[in-house]
């Protein structure tokens, strides 16, 4: 209850922040990987909570036609904790969120048209998930913890170890 | 020795049922579904160690799909094996699909010739089936549980509102929302009604991987809940029974009532 109220007042307090002319920008790297048979992953990126609830799906990349599996989206749940924390609960394709697979390589994202969303974030405590899912392959996670709002621009980098590359995330000040 | 003792005992409690000294199951192939209509297929046996078939198979005669409308749907390619049962299920729907097979009837034992007979039957076949001048008649009523639940896309609730007759596990925490690391509730109705002191068995399956059962054993509280804290991902066994005598079958001793459900625990 007190932290709500305390919240509330955060927002009360800090208004609709106004982002600077900087975007909110990642870099997802998928690794090469030397195996017999590869398949492009399944990957998730999205905003959440302290309370790990999902605030903002920014990008879920699968496998967009039938194949000899079936329907793409069969798949999605291999995304674990997107599945659970958002992905169950909507209806794909989403505009602007899903698109198809990408191959080996870094991946530039900018969410422009995610930026009202962001600024209208209550204060706290948040991270960035990073999720991905190679089918005959294997399942990794990494989270870019952060602050929302901030002064200074933020820069986070992580990195994976099997399923993910580097991932680097840039949060723009705010005035 | 043991099995000796066991069979005793059988005879002199005298419950009519071998069964339940195995354990009865439903073993969905997943239990988290998505896209347009996903199939499930499920193993229906009875055995001693979970989830391995290799003793009888079950029955699916009274198999009741509940879909997430609430509406009853049929099961497809249903076949009974040397050692077990299986069916498909479209998911057609989104949500929780309720998956059970409800077994009401009675059991019977009596004397003929000096000689003990036991049976098994509907309430409607006893008068029948059982000979009029039977000796030291003794009629339980029985009312068997036996479920799973599965999810296409989000969880749902419509289908897990409580029928109102046996023993039914009711979702505090969803069923197909379990996950390693955490602590899951449910309750447990008789009847319809919260039911305190059941004894609860919580058995992973891979039984035959290792050397104990590791049972958790728990007991529901006054409002008939239960907690179970998952330490690994897997298939689970929740397993309880009731007795009571409130029977509606004349000249039935009491009435049994058995419940037991396979859930998934996800990895994080």
């Amino acid at each position: 209850m007190m932290n709500r109220i305390a919240l509330m007042l955060g927002i009360a307090l800090l208004g609709v922040s106004q982002t600077t002319a900087e975007d909110w920008k990642a870099t997802v790297e998928i690794p090469r990987l030397n195996v017999s048979e590869y398949h492009r992953p399944y990957v998730a990126i999205w905003i959440q909570d302290e309370n790990r609830k999902c605030v903002a799906n920014l990008a879920v990349w699968y496998q967009l036609t039938k194949s000899g599996e079936g329907e793409g989206t069969k798949w999605l749940p291999d995304l674990r904790q997107w599945w659970r924390r958002s992905g169950r609960s909507l209806e794909m394709p989403v505009d602007g969120v899903s698109s198809a697979t990408r191959p080996a390589g870094k991946h530039e994202l900018t969410f422009d048209d995610h930026k009202q969303r962001f600024s209208k974030l209550p204060a706290g405590k948040y991270s960035l998930m990073v999720e991905a899912s190679r089918e005959v392959g294997g399942r990794e996670i990494v989270e870019l913890p952060f602050v929302w709002p901030s002064k200074t621009t933020q820069k986070l980098n992580a990195a994976g170890k099997e399923e993910l590359g580097e991932i680097t995330f840039v949060i723009p000040s705010t005035k | 020795m043991n099995r000796l003792l066991l069979s005793f005992v059988f005879l002199l409690t005298a419950i009519p049922s071998t069964t339940y000294a195995h354990k009865v199951w439903l073993l969905p192939s997943q239990t988290v579904f998505s896209g347009p209509e996903p199939w499930l297929t499920v193993d229906a046996a009875v055995s001693n160690d979970l989830f391995y078939f290799n003793h009888f198979p079950l029955g699916l005669d009274n198999l009741v799909i509940t879909a997430p409308d609430g509406t009853h749907v049929d099961a497809e390619n249903k076949a009974k094996g040397k050692y077990r049962s299986v069916f498909d299920l479209p998911l057609t729907q989104r949500g929780t699909y309720r998956v059970a097979v409800v077994n009401d009837g009675a059991f019977a034992s009596w004397e003929e010739n000096g000689k003990r007979r036991r049976w098994r039957g509907s309430a409607a076949a006893i008068e029948s089936e059982i000979p009029a001048d039977a000796t030291n008649l003794r009629i339980t009523e029985s009312f068997g549980r036996v479920e799973t639940f599965v999810t296409n896309g989000a969880p749902s609730l419509d289908a897990l509102q409580p029928v109102g007759k046996g023993i039914e596990l009711i979702p505090v925490t969803h069923p197909n929302d379990l996950y390693s690391g955490e602590t899951a509730t449910f309750r447990f109705l008789v009847n319809g009604q919260p039911q305190k002191d059941m004894e609860i068995v919580v058995i992973q399956g891979g039984t035959r991987y290792r050397s104990s059962q590791e049972e958790i054993n728990v007991t529901t509280n006054e409002e008939g809940e239960f907690q179970v804290t998952w330490d690994e991902p897997g298939m689970y066994w929740i397993e309880t029974s009731h007795q009571d005598d409130e029977t509606k079958i004349k000249n039935a001793v009491g009435r049994r009532m058995s419940y037991a459900g396979t859930f998934e625990v996800l990895p994080q």
